[in-house]
């Protein structure tokens, strides 16, 4: 359908890591007593701007082969 | 339950989102050219997408939260919806039903029973089902009111309102694809903000060990043996050794098998995503694909119960909260511990992954409903020689439509709530007899029309009058059942709704011949390509056994077994 998906899932999850490291970041520590002193929002944000590159990559990698 | 405050990153993030998911049905919309575009996705679509949407489509919220609700409620035997209750289906539909689904070029479920039976089949079939989906669309949207306002203090109307315009949207301009390309981003949105939830809950507790300890001593505060909630099987060989109130049999006839080959097998919600597939292959590879997540997600949406319900029965440090009457509101599972464990930032992950199941989960009942009326109902019987142009700008009326009753079921669910759990009852009814009348259509080549439509009345009627003589333990006569008389009390609401299911196929299945066998069949060579013995059987002997449906199948199906033995 012309509209390869693992763009949109890439961007969409690589932001809003993004987002959150930056976040988890700026963040006073304090903040993170709710998840057990683990400063969750740099960790996990880590994790989804990680396969969001990742997911834009391979659509890259995969239309660069077809063309 | 306290109310949770969102910071600006929340909010932020939640925009995002929504942005992305209309930004989609903006892109796909200049591919929408020809009603097949729209209702099918032009038969275009990669396998790895459809088997996520298969998966997403059946997340709704009222699966994700009432997973988790029936995890702190149940425990691990929980999982019997997935390990029992989904993936032999999914197996079975892949393998067995898909060739004739897609094969038959049937644009829906309801016209596959017209070429196989009969029009008064299919139009019984269509219009249960049109209406089932507005009204299951209509009480997701009432939920998601109801738990942000709840939840967040924001105004039912504003939030079922605007959901419902953003749904509208996406469908509208991009149809089927659009909802399906959705669904997919909205099952890696729910599973990467409810993952670090299961992480931080085990991580609190002290880990898988520690969990099972502390069940041991809620399953023995409840009255029942240590290992109560963290036996998937052991404690079933009566019903009231286990805390779902239901035997073996019940569980793997009336769940196992009746109920859930019923859904996963007949439902064109999900098949729908099926048929929209690329070929043949990737059809039948849709299911199976879905199949493997769907065997990891007891640890994403039950484990958050299980850990709700025994630190809460346990000292800590959180606590279920509770209804006026004193008893626990499983249903808040999941966002109290989003409230609890998730600072601002998660939180909004979070929070947009439930709005993001409560979505999906009214988008796949739109598309089915637009596709369902257009095709089967208003091509059928109202307009039949239209042009294509014409049934395209049907769908997309249907489709606001199918919106605007969901948004009026969620206003009718808010006054009378009792109409809405008659409705669903009823619902139940009628889809408990379906998959005898798909089964013996496609595997037995002398079922008739006549007899179809029998059996399909026949066995609906067997569940109402089932469901009027029994009642579940402690329950009062009415909408729980018993409304003709008592002739059986059952342990529990669920057994009692796995024999009511069970008595249903039966019925269907014994009429369906019954009646076939008296009624003249049609001749065989209309049946090619809509009964197994008739149709050749796919090739796929080229591909690499991953990709073939029978090997595929029984590595999920091996899989499935070592995890029941593992959690037995």
């Amino acid at each position: 359908m012309g509209l390869d998906l693992r763009i949109p899932i890439g961007l969409l999850l690589g932001i809003i890591g993004f987002l959150l490291v930056v976040f988890g970041l700026v963040s006073d520590p304090s903040l993170y007593q709710r998840s057990l002193g683990i400063n969750i929002n740099l960790i996990w944000g880590s994790v989804l701007l990680l396969f969001g590159i990742v997911m834009v990559m391979l659509a890259r990698r995969a239309a660069g082969s077809r063309s | 339950m306290p109310r949770i405050a969102l910071a600006p990153i929340d909010y932020l993030i939640l925009f995002i989102y929504l942005c992305f998911v209309v930004g989609i049905g903006f892109a796909l919309k200049r591919h929408m050219k020809t009603s097949s575009d729209f209702f099918l996705s032009g038969r275009s679509i990669p396998s790895w997408i459809t088997g996520l949407a298969f998966l997403s489509a059946n997340l709704g919220a009222q699966e994700v939260m009432g997973m988790a609700a029936s995890g702190a409620k149940y425990g691990i035997a929980t999982s019997h919806f997935y390990w029992v209750g989904a993936i032999p289906a999914m197996v079975f539909v892949g393998v067995f039903m898909m060739p004739f689904y897609y094969g038959s070029r049937a644009r829906s479920v309801p016209e596959y029973l017209k070429l196989r039976f009969d029009e008064k089949t299919r139009g019984f079939n269509a219009v249960t089902f049109a209406a089932m989906t507005v009204f299951s669309s209509g009480i997701s949207l009432y939920a998601m009111g109801l738990l942000l306002e709840t939840l967040l203090g924001w105004s039912f109307d504003a939030s079922i309102l605007l959901s419902a315009i953003i749904v509208l949207c996406y469908i509208f301009l991009g149809g089927l694809t659009s909802a399906i390309y959705n669904e997919v981003l909205q099952f890696f949105l729910i599973v990467s903000g409810f993952l670090p939830l299961v992480y931080l809950g085990l991580r609190d507790i002290g880990g898988w060990n520690q969990l099972v300890a502390r069940l041991q001593t809620t399953a023995t505060s409840q009255g029942y043996a240590a290992g109560a909630y963290t036996s998937s099987w052991r404690y079933f060989s009566d019903a009231s050794l286990n805390p779902m109130g239901v035997d073996w049999f019940a569980m793997v006839a009336g769940l196992g098998f009746v109920l859930s080959f019923g859904y996963w097998c007949t439902d064109f919600l999900v098949v729908q995503r099926a048929m929209a597939a690329k070929s043949m292959a990737a059809a039948r590879r849709t299911p199976l694909i879905a199949a493997i997540p769907k065997m990891m997600f007891p640890a994403l949406v039950i484990l958050p119960g299980m850990l709700a319900i025994a630190m809460t029965t346990t000292g800590g440090p959180l606590e279920l909260p509770r209804k006026p009457d004193g008893s626990f509101n499983y249903d808040m599972t999941i966002p109290m511990m989003l409230g609890h464990y998730f600072p601002p930032g998660v939180l909004g992950l979070g929070l947009t992954a439930l709005m993001a199941s409560f979505m999906s989960g009214m988008a796949g009942n739109v598309t089915a409903f637009n596709t369902v009326w257009t095709y089967d109902i208003y091509q059928s019987y109202i307009r039949r020689d239209a042009s294509d142009s014409h049934y395209l700008w049907m769908g997309r009326m249907a489709t606001v439509f199918g919106i605007g009753a969901s948004v009026a079921a969620a206003y009718l669910a808010t006054r009378f709530n009792n109409i809405m759990d008659f409705l669903q009852l009823v619902f139940a009814f009628v889809n408990a007899p379906l998959f005898a009348t798909f089964l013996l259509g496609m595997f037995w080549k002398r079922s008739t029309g006549h007899g179809a439509f029998s059996g399909l009345v026949a066995g609906t009627l067997a569940a109402a009058l089932h469901h009027g003589m029994s009642l579940p333990k402690g329950a009062v006569a009415g909408i729980k059942g018993g409304w003709l008389g008592l002739a059986v009390t059952y342990p529990s609401e669920m057994a009692q709704n796995f024999w009511t299911a069970i008595w249903a196929f039966g019925v269907c299945f014994v009429l369906t011949v019954a009646v076939s066998l008296l009624t003249v069949p049609r001749v065989e060579s209309e049946l090619a390509g809509l009964v197994y013995s008739l149709t050749p059987a796919p090739k796929d002997e080229n591909l690499p056994w991953w990709e073939r449906p029978g090997p595929l199948g029984a590595v999920i199906l091996l899989l499935v077994v070592i995890l029941n033995i593992l959690f037995w």
